[in-house]
């Protein structure tokens, strides 16, 4: 494990090199805010939670999560210092996990961040903060499964704009395989089962369950999942790029 | 030692690498020569596991490279083509990090990174951002990081390209003092280094080895016992 945190830390100091890391928190921050308070009408509800708020967060993680991931691998490769990293004594799998886990710390620390939400919330009623706590970890876990999905794109991609735009198109995908648009048009005619399939790859399915605060080891263990598979991939895509 | 046995590389329809086999003994400096294109930083790809080959095997101090791999990186330092680096880094950010992964500890760890920048003179970037180091500064950061862990093999693609005369001197003498059991295999295209450091030098062509033998016996082989005519004649085919 001790190659996978010094990895980690190497990572999560770039990300901090430049300022474009304070602007992106920032703009986390900001966007969570506007959201909540003016698209949200988290005052007109009149109701002590932060329902709202975290409604917004697929689709946050969405465009956001993807910006944070892109450089992962594609930046090595752009730059050629992907061949002094896969040289060292590391094995394929610690540099993944260990950049994986810098950019999952990245976005752990913009959502700790949002915290004066949570602080109003709780000065202007009584929420359930339990409820409230559960939400903030779906949201890690959710973000989590964008990163590792991000992670494997970056690693295939040598542009970083390119690793974006197709881990966006891939994540939407995942997000919108759980959305009641997509399933209420299968509901009309395909059998429960399928729908609820389809329902379950999705990651709003799981998101929203978490969110309302049931902490299902099943929601949990999905997200797991994906994060898992997606840094399996990940670490295949490193592989067959040895070849040329 | 390292033992590469049939290597080959093909891109396509492109044979980079076709049945390199070498095997370098500690003590020995093995210069690889050869035109642009011939297949070196291939062939030193391949021996450091960076490039699966199509075909053949790479064994570095016992280790095979395919099956023992980490087992085999700890054992050499590496300088890519290019000396890639993080930008974002300073030099001691850099070492820092290379020294965690090397597994240095306690007080080698510190006396060590001081040695290494003290030897590649890196002091006075000691902490501006690699960016913004000129092209020799920052190839002798990359060859700090290849020694930093004192290792038995050093594979130096272009080590002193782009290096001041003085600095070509100074990483000239550096390993020519590299204690004589080690196997320093350097890449170049500087046919005075390899009289000055090799103690054996490898031409390429078109994939192929076409000359194994000391420099000076190299040299013998034209008249007026110069190295670059020896060179020119076999590499292109052609007499003077
Ligand atoms: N990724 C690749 N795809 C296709 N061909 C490649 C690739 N990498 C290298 N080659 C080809 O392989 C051959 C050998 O390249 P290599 O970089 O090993 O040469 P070199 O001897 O290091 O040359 P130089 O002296 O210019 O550094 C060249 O013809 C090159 O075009
Ligand atoms: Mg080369």
């Amino acid at each position: 494990m001790r190659p996978v945190w010094t990895i980690a830390r190497r990572e999560l100091r770039a990300y901090f090199a430049t300022p474009v890391a304070y602007v992106f928190i920032v703009i986390f921050v900001a966007l969570s805010g506007v959201f909540t308070f003016y698209l949200g009408n988290f005052f007109e509800r009149e109701q002590a939670d932060l329902t709202p708020f975290f409604g917004f967060h697929p689709w946050l993680h969405l465009v956001l999560a993807p910006a944070v991931s892109m450089r992962l691998w594609a930046e090595e490769r752009q730059s050629g210092s992907v061949e002094l990293l896969m040289c060292l004594p590391i094995a394929a799998w610690q540099a993944v996990l260990g950049k994986f886990l810098a950019a999952w710390c990245f976005i752990a620390a913009a959502l700790a961040l949002t915290f004066p939400t949570w602080i109003t919330v709780n000065y202007l009623g009584d929420p359930d903060n339990g409820v409230i706590l559960a939400a903030y970890f779906g949201s890690l876990l959710m973000a989590g499964a964008y990163l590792a999905i991000g992670a494997c794109i970056s690693a295939a991609c040598r542009s970083q704009v390119v690793a974006f735009v197709t881990t966006v198109v891939v994540c939407f995908a995942f997000l919108l395989a759980g959305f009641p648009l997509v399933l209420d048009a299968f509901a009309g005619w395909a059998p429960q089962v399928l729908v609820d399939v389809i329902g379950s790859l999705g990651f709003l399915t799981h998101f929203n369950a978490i969110s309302k605060g049931v902490l299902d080891a099943r929601d949990v263990l999905y997200f797991l999942l994906v994060i898992a598979a997606f840094l399996y991939a990940n670490a295949i895509v490193l592989d067959l790029g040895r070849g040329n | 030692m390292i033992r590469a046995d049939s290597l080959s590389k093909n891109y396509g329809a492109i044979k980079a690498v076709d049945g390199i086999s070498f095997a370098i003994e500690p003590g020995e400096v093995v210069g690889l020569l050869g035109p642009n294109g011939a297949g070196k930083t291939t062939t030193m790809r391949m021996c450091v596991g960076y490039l699966a080959p199509t075909s053949g095997s790479v064994e570095i101090h016992g280790f095979d490279l395919a099956t023992r791999t980490q087992a085999a990186r700890k054992t050499f330092g590496y300088l890519p083509e290019g000396a890639p680096l993080w930008g974002e880094m300073t030099p001691r950010a850099f070492l820092d990090f290379i020294a965690d992964v090397r597994e240095l500890r306690g007080a080698q760890r510190e006396a060590r990174i001081e040695e290494v920048a003290a030897l590649l003179q890196l002091h006075p970037v000691f902490d501006q951002r690699i960016e913004t180091l000129s092209k020799g500064f920052r190839r002798r950061v990359g060859l700090a990081q290849a020694i930093l862990h004192d290792p038995p093999v050093l594979l130096l693609d272009e080590p002193t390209d782009g290096l001041d005369p003085n600095q070509k001197h100074e990483v000239r003498e550096l390993i020519r003092g590299m204690s004589s059991d080690k196997i320093v295999v350097i890449s170049t295209h500087i046919l005075e280094e390899v009289e000055a450091v090799c103690s054996r030098a490898i031409i390429i062509a078109a994939g192929r080895i076409v000359a194994d033998d000391s420099p000076a016996a190299l040299a013998a082989r034209s008249e007026a016992g110069r190295l670059d005519e020896v060179f020119r004649s076999i590499t292109t085919g052609r007499k003077r």
